[in-house]
């Protein structure tokens, strides 16, 4: 009996060839990341001192005490050995640890990907089954018109149309922030729905909740758009397939047919396509947080790097890369149990 | 590290819980603000964004800017007399201020000496263990001040008295200790970070003596003040004041708009128009103390002639510059200092626009078929929007004179450093925003002889202007020193090293409930004196 017949031999082989891809990628994006931001002219201390301007002497001194004297490959490999001992380095601007910092402000992104995603699927999916099972209707037309729009939309501008009328002219969800100024209570999770609950104030929760519906819609816009593209193209093929068409003559309701059979198969690619979504999350959460003064890392990642905030550049797109790489590979995992054929190839 | 935590919570929640207790009846302010701060020891940082969040709700200073003016008043020193020969500042201190009592820090004793040689030594010292209490930490403003060859010595003379000796006679001392990096801290409280291991917390959780006491910070969302009740100049009308930190403009003003805050700084200005004419919301607005200036290289020809700088000053037309660029929030700029501040000389004339004369004189100079660069800067300042705009307007204007012009930008880190170099190429658009009100915080810092190669883009160093501003660096008389910054900007118009452009407007929107804000010409945000309508 051949090692590979043993049950589980293929699914472990599989795990362990797509972790060890891993390795490559991680020294890739450290590299890219160290690399990146000092390629863009400028320093963190001609930048703090502005017109003031900065003594050479001085400037001289404070850069050899954070080791930026040294040369660059000499401190790539002291960034790489501090990364690999977990120390990420510290902030040159609040001079708190990198790490720290990403842990204070993921919470808030997470919060809002997760909602995100969620109003992304419980639409996208249905919007896209209706479509291909109404294939050349108006509704198709109308929807498959509409992810387009939403696709193409550029999201500063959306988020200040979405804020203009929902928030200014008609007053029903706040501008701004995450939960109204008036509750104030320690972060636990800081997930604030969870918090707001934990808090026992009344009101706390929909407050937190009103302050979500706007920027989890800007940011769930495009990822949207491409899941119920997605759905509806995967349902179109398997629409077609011999067992499809066997169901229906077996006389099967449509709500089955397209229910079990159908959608059951189709759903493999768009699972693909929702993991790699969150990577465009996470950068339409820089857009989305600026516009919403949300906390999250996205804001935090932008203003760092005008501050040319070395290390908070390269230890945040380390964690973001690191995130993504997580969530593929669970993805990856995920399609091969439902698709056996994967593992095995 | 639980049992930490858990009494971190229990402390938080009481300090809440008096929050609370003040109840409906509990008056709270919220100033939506343009950006986070980067930490809260203003001596630490050279933003506004900080000193608004640090330096000016929490500390207070020996010496204050007088609201609404660059006047300096009595602060933690009652009094304070200066030696004859202008080397030796004794400074004597009030006594009963008390520091604030948070979550974090009870304090057993009231300000003292100490304090004060804490808050400076630390800065001074590089031996002081406070030198180097963050990673990176580097003292900006105090060594950009020149402070470090300054202070000789910092003498405790008793409890409540305090002797700054320095190496020269300097007249702006007195102002420069009103300034954000000569805020006062607690030494005590430094001496219980110490022993805790946890020196860095000086930087993230503020005690000091001013008019707010920190309650809290959750990054890039939302600063908690409460006002103090034992502040010893007396406690605020406001209970609460909340910092919602808010970077875009446009949202800023809806959140302003539905009432989510109640103050906001820098509005967009294509908005003023909208704002100022909402019945539910004030606009003021103030000269700032700033100005924006074309540098031309004096010495490099044919720049190094007066006439041919005079002749171009002519051919820049600052109305149409203030229209395309500054939209109305700006002002023509005739001299190097902001009208706002004391010794201005408005008896100057300006450089009037004509281009005829323009040309002529430039013939006159023997200059023919020039060829010039305009820098540009690649970034938003208060002295000047847009910089790219701005050099085009005079790239237009020269061409009608015959003159070529080439506009060159940098990334902005660049821009400051290149354009100091004596060999540069071109004239330089950069601007300045004052420090601490006086003169010498503008014409020594950019045109004094000491500049060239520096912060002096013209590269320009005049004996007659140089012997003005010298002199009245040390005479300590106010009346004088006006009289010879008077004359030092005669000099410079006559010489025109640069071409003065414009100084901007700044404006501030608030609800119409608000009401004791007053406008600082320093550019930064107060909120002692604030009062607002249920």
């Amino acid at each position: 009996m051949a090692a590979s017949s043993y049950p589980g031999y293929g699914m472990l082989r599989f795990l362990l060839s797509r972790i060890g891809l891993l390795i490559p990628t991680f020294f890739g994006v450290t590299l890219v990341a160290f690399s990146f931001i000092r390629l863009l002219p400028g320093d963190p201390l001609e930048l703090l001192a502005g017109e003031r301007g900065i003594d050479p002497a001085r400037k001289a001194e404070l850069m050899a005490k954070m080791g930026f004297d040294k040369p660059q490959w000499q401190q790539y490999m002291d960034y790489l050995v501090n990364v690999l001992h977990g120390d990420l380095g510290t902030s040159f601007a609040s001079k708190k640890p990198v790490l720290t910092e990403f842990l204070t402000l993921f919470p808030a992104t997470a919060e809002l990907a997760f909602c995100a995603i969620i109003i992304a699927v419980c639409l996208g999916i249905p919007a896209g089954i209706f479509a291909a099972v109404k294939r050349g209707s108006v509704s198709d037309q109308a929807i498959m018109g509409t992810a387009l729009v939403g696709y193409s939309m550029p999201i500063f501008w959306w988020g200040l149309l979405l804020i203009i009328l929902f928030s200014g002219i008609l007053q029903w969800t706040p501008v701004s922030g995450r939960i109204s100024l008036m509750y104030f209570f320690p972060q636990v999770t800081g997930f604030m729905l969870i918090d707001s609950l934990l808090s026992g104030q009344k009101g706390a929760f929909t407050s937190a909740l009103s302050h979500l519906i706007l920027p989890s819609i800007v940011l769930a816009t495009i990822p949207l758009a491409v899941i119920a593209r997605q759905t509806r193209s995967a349902m179109l093929e398997v629409l077609g397939e011999d067992y499809v068409r066997t169901a229906r003559a077996k006389g099967l309701p449509p709500r089955r047919v397209i229910g079990l059979h159908a959608l059951r198969n189709a759903l493999i690619p768009v699972i693909t396509t929702i993991g790699l979504q969150v990577g465009v999350l996470l950068a339409g959460a820089i857009l989305t947080e600026t516009i919403f003064s949300w906390p999250g890392i996205g804001k935090w990642l932008v203003d760092s790097i005008s501050r040319r905030d070395y290390f908070v550049v390269q230890g945040g797109l380390l964690l973001i890369a690191a995130i993504i790489m997580i969530v593929n590979l669970i993805v990856d995992l995920l399609y091969g149990l439902v698709n056996p054929r994967i593992r095995h190839t | 590290m639980t049992i930490q935590k858990t009494l971190k919570a229990a402390l938080l929640g009481a300090s809440l819980a008096v929050i609370a207790a003040t109840g409906a009846s509990a008056k709270t302010l919220v100033y939506c603000s343009e950006g986070s701060p980067e930490g809260f020891d203003p001596a630490l940082y050279t933003s506004g964004t900080t000193f608004d969040a640090s330096s000016k709700p929490v500390y207070n200073r020996l010496v204050e800017f007088k609201r609404g003016t660059t006047e300096v008043l009595p602060g933690l020193a009652e009094s304070w007399d200066v030696s004859e020969d202008g080397l030796e500042y004794t400074f004597h201190l009030r006594k009963g201020v008390k520091f604030h009592t948070t979550g974090f820090f009870t304090p057993t004793r009231e300000f003292n000496a100490d304090d004060v040689l804490f808050s400076f030594e630390r800065q001074l010292k590089k031996d002081n263990p406070w030198h180097e209490y963050t990673q990176g930490a580097a003292w900006e403003y105090f060594d950009s001040m020149s402070m470090p060859s300054l202070i000789k010595e910092i003498v405790k003379v008793d409890d409540y008295t305090v002797k700054f000796v320095l190496n020269r006679p300097e007249a702006p001392m007195i102002a420069n200790l009103a300034m954000d990096f000569a805020s006062i801290f607690s030494a005590e409280y430094a001496a219980q970070l110490d022993a805790a291991g946890k020196k860095e917390m000086l930087n993230q959780e503020p005690v000091g003596t001013g008019p707010f006491s920190f309650v809290g910070y959750q990054k890039d969302a939302v600063i908690r003040y409460q006002a103090f009740a034992d502040y010893w100049g007396g406690k605020q009308p406001i209970d609460n004041l909340i910092f919602a930190i808010t970077t875009d403009a446009a949202v800023r003003l809806q959140k302003l708009k539905a009432g989510e805050c109640n103050v906001m700084p820098y509005p967009a200005p294509a908005d003023i128009a909208d704002i100022k004419a909402d019945s539910n919301l004030t606009m003021m607005e103030q000269q700032g103390l700033n100005v924006g200036y074309l540098a031309y290289n004096t010495k490099q020809a044919p720049f190094d002639k007066p006439e041919v700088r005079k002749a171009l000053n002519h051919a820049i037309n600052k109305q149409a510059i203030l229209d395309a660029v500054f939209q109305g929030s700006g002002q023509a700029a005739k001299n190097p200092i902001p009208p706002t501040m004391w010794s201005y000389n408005d008896a100057i004339e300006d450089d009037a626009f004509d281009l005829d004369l323009a040309k002529k004189m430039l013939e006159e100079a023997g200059v023919k078929d020039l060829s010039m660069k305009i820098w540009a800067m690649p970034v938003q300042r208060p002295y000047n929007p847009n910089a790219r705009r701005m050099a085009e307007v005079m790239q237009a204007d020269f061409a009608k004179i015959g003159v070529t012009v080439e506009i060159v930008s940098y990334e902005w880190g660049e821009y400051l450093n290149r354009s100091k170099a004596e060999d540069r190429d071109g004239a330089v658009l950069l601007g300045w925003t004052g420090d601490n009100g006086d003169p010498d915080n503008f014409l020594g810092v950019l045109l004094g002889c000491d500049g060239v190669g520096g912060s002096n883009r013209a590269q320009w160093c005049n004996k007659d202007f140089e012997d003005l501003i010298q002199k009245a660096k040390v005479v300590s008389d106010k009346a004088e020193r006006t009289k010879l910054y008077e004359e030092a900007q005669v000099v410079f118009k006559k010489e025109a090293p640069w071409a003065t452009i414009a100084h901007s407007v700044v404006f501030m929107p608030m609800s119409s409930k608000v009401s004791g804000y007053v406008m600082d010409p320093l550019g930064g945000h107060w909120f002692d004196g604030v009062d607002i309508a249920e």
